[in-house]
């Protein structure tokens, strides 16, 4: 026996001896899980609603960032939220980080999976940022054969969230709206519908963010994303939003929700907020705005069904 | 690999990402010909967001990673010599708590540093406190399963390493300005001598001790594989004042270990 003469042979709880409960997310309004409103959360009895976690910040092998992880899990559904796959990029995806995404998904069976329309490496370098791509064909086949590719090594479909962009290709062939409903068709992947993302890429160029939705293909949306943004100006002086997470959810943002919510029912609805990050209550109170909706539409859902 | 080993056998891929990412880290180049703004405009400040985004957060990645480099640097002097190593070596990983491991060599090399020589040793303490924090969990060694090794047996043991467990030396009190600056009081002056600071982590806690004299030779041993007996008369090659009693009880308060391994056991 190998181990036997180990002079400490406890037995460590590991990944494989952990087994969560599972947990519905249909109709809950969740946050992003910030460490630093791990005990205000655990100081309140009841879930929760759900939790939106990076991906990336649970990938080292071990510490404080699973034992939290795990705290919340127990309680709450999660979503595994892929910020750096980098499936928007013309490059192989990296077989490394597949894998650690594939062992993430594995041991906290998260209740959602997804990642971006965007890219984030270049050869070797990481740019830390989700960067925007042109829509054409070449760009639509790299796509789908990355989000394959992902789908395939973590055994799960994902849902791809569309972007918020600044800039536009003079090459793009496609709107966005074709372009994302082109990719879940050939790949069976579902779609994250920020629409705080829409109503910036509205702005910034000028184009209906009611029309976006009207052609987005609402059935295949998973999951809803809420934020706030920023405001800034463009070259000639326009009015450019940046999607800065940092703050409460536009009004105009809020009407857009109401009226895919009417369209599509009680869809997960996540608030993201990434930095200036308020305390716990005041996030919470941000989701509990969501859930409201969430709450009133399916009341009325199942009044015109009764 | 590198993706031009591999994209020729598969579809003639697009080449947006080389055009759009090769101005990113380069402040004076012009937004690409390839993007344009809705109106077919110039999109200089459009293409600066994405710019300052990624300059941005990779200083604001350096600035979480060291907090106390910062700290003694003031964020005005931090930011400057973070942006200048961010465009001379950004990540290459997307994990970016594996960010900043040539910091502490950068700094060294920094102009505008070379009055703070023990600057770049607080770094790599900081770099090791994080690589303790995302370690592999194992147990710490408890102290009955060192009594529990028989006498004759005990100069031939050696240790399992505790995943977290590294030891920085310095020439300059690294330490204690680590620790000084890592905390929210005040910052007092410290006399210029050289630290071996342990890095560990226990019950989740991740801890910088400072280590008394031979403490380093003695852990770094171990560490090393090395039995007690040779990291012993390693401690006290390295100083004649080296405390085995004391180093075997810091050993143990650190969680420095998770297992003792007999030399040979047919057990």
């Amino acid at each position: 026996m190998a181990n036997v003469d180990r002079a400490t042979n406890l037995p460590m709880e590991t990944e494989s001896t952990l087994r969560f409960p599972t947990y519905q997310v249909t109709g809950l309004a969740g946050t992003s899980f910030k460490p630093e409103h791990l005990a205000a959360i655990a100081a309140v009895s009841g879930p929760q609603g759900f939790f939106e976690v990076h991906a990336e910040n649970y990938m080292g092998a071990g510490g404080p960032p699973h034992r939290a992880l795990e705290r919340v899990r127990r309680d709450h559904p999660i979503s595994l939220h892929g910020v750096c796959m980098s499936l928007g990029g013309p490059q192989p995806l990296d077989r490394e980080h597949l894998q650690r995404f594939k062992n993430l998904v594995d041991r906290y069976e998260p209740a959602l999976v997804s990642e971006h329309l965007a890219w984030s490496t270049h050869v070797d370098t990481y740019l830390n940022d989700l960067l925007p791509l042109p829509y054409t064909g070449a760009t639509l086949t790299h796509v789908c054969d990355h989000i394959d590719q992902m789908q395939n090594a973590i055994g799960r479909p994902i849902l791809l969230e569309n972007p918020s962009t600044y800039v536009l290709f003079s090459e793009s062939s496609m709107s966005e709206t074709d372009f994302i409903r082109e990719i879940s068709k050939r790949t069976g992947c579902g779609l994250l519908l920020d629409i705080n993302n829409v109503f910036v890429s509205a702005t910034n160029h000028g184009f209906s963010a009611l029309e976006y939705l009207r052609d987005f293909p609402l059935a295949k949306v998973g999951e809803i994303h809420l934020a706030g943004h920023a405001e800034q100006e463009d070259d000639e002086g326009e009015l450019l939003l940046i999607d800065s997470h940092d703050g409460p959810v536009a009004d105009a943002v809020w009407q857009l929700y109401e009226t895919v919510v009417a369209r599509c029912g009680p869809i997960p609805t996540l608030i993201e907020w990434d930095s200036k990050i308020p305390d716990w209550p005041v996030l919470r109170a941000e989701a509990l705005a969501a859930q409201a909706i969430l709450d009133r539409h399916a009341r009325e859902a199942s009044h015109a069904l009764g | 690999m590198r993706s031009a080993d591999i994209l020729p056998m598969r579809r003639a891929a697009p080449d947006f990402a080389g055009q759009f990412s090769a101005a990113l880290l380069s402040p004076d180049a012009p937004a690409p010909d390839l993007v344009t703004s809705p109106r077919g405009k110039r999109a200089e400040k459009r293409y600066n967001v994405y710019r300052n985004n990624v300059t941005v957060s990779l200083i604001a990645a350096l600035a979480s990673i060291f907090p106390a480099v910062e700290r003694i640097t003031g964020p005005d002097f931090f930011r400057a010599m973070a942006r200048f190593h961010v465009r001379e070596t950004p990540p290459a990983s997307p994990l970016l708590f594996e960010y900043g491991r040539d910091f502490a060599d950068f700094i060294d090399r920094y102009e505008y540093a070379q009055d703070m020589p023990w600057l770049s040793d607080v770094a790599r303490i900081e770099r090791a406190w994080l690589d303790a924090y995302h370690a592999a969990d194992a147990p710490a060694l408890r102290t009955e399963a060192l009594a529990a090794i028989p006498p004759e047996k005990l100069d031939g043991v050696t240790f399992q390493p505790h995943p977290a467990t590294r030891v920085i030396s310095s020439a300059h009190p690294a330490v204690t300005i680590f620790a000084m600056n890592r905390s929210t009081g005040p910052v007092g002056r410290v006399d210029d001598h050289p630290e071996d600071g342990l890095i560990t982590r226990i019950d989740d806690e991740v801890t910088v001790r400072l280590l008394p004299s031979g403490g380093a030779a003695f852990f770094n041993a171990l560490l090393s594989g090395e039995c007690l007996a040779a990291a012993v008369t390693a401690g006290l090659d390295a100083h004649p004042a080296f405390d085995l009693s004391a180093a075997i009880g810091e050993m143990i308060a650190s969680g420095a270990f998770s297992a003792i391994e007999l030399e040979i056991s047919n057990v």
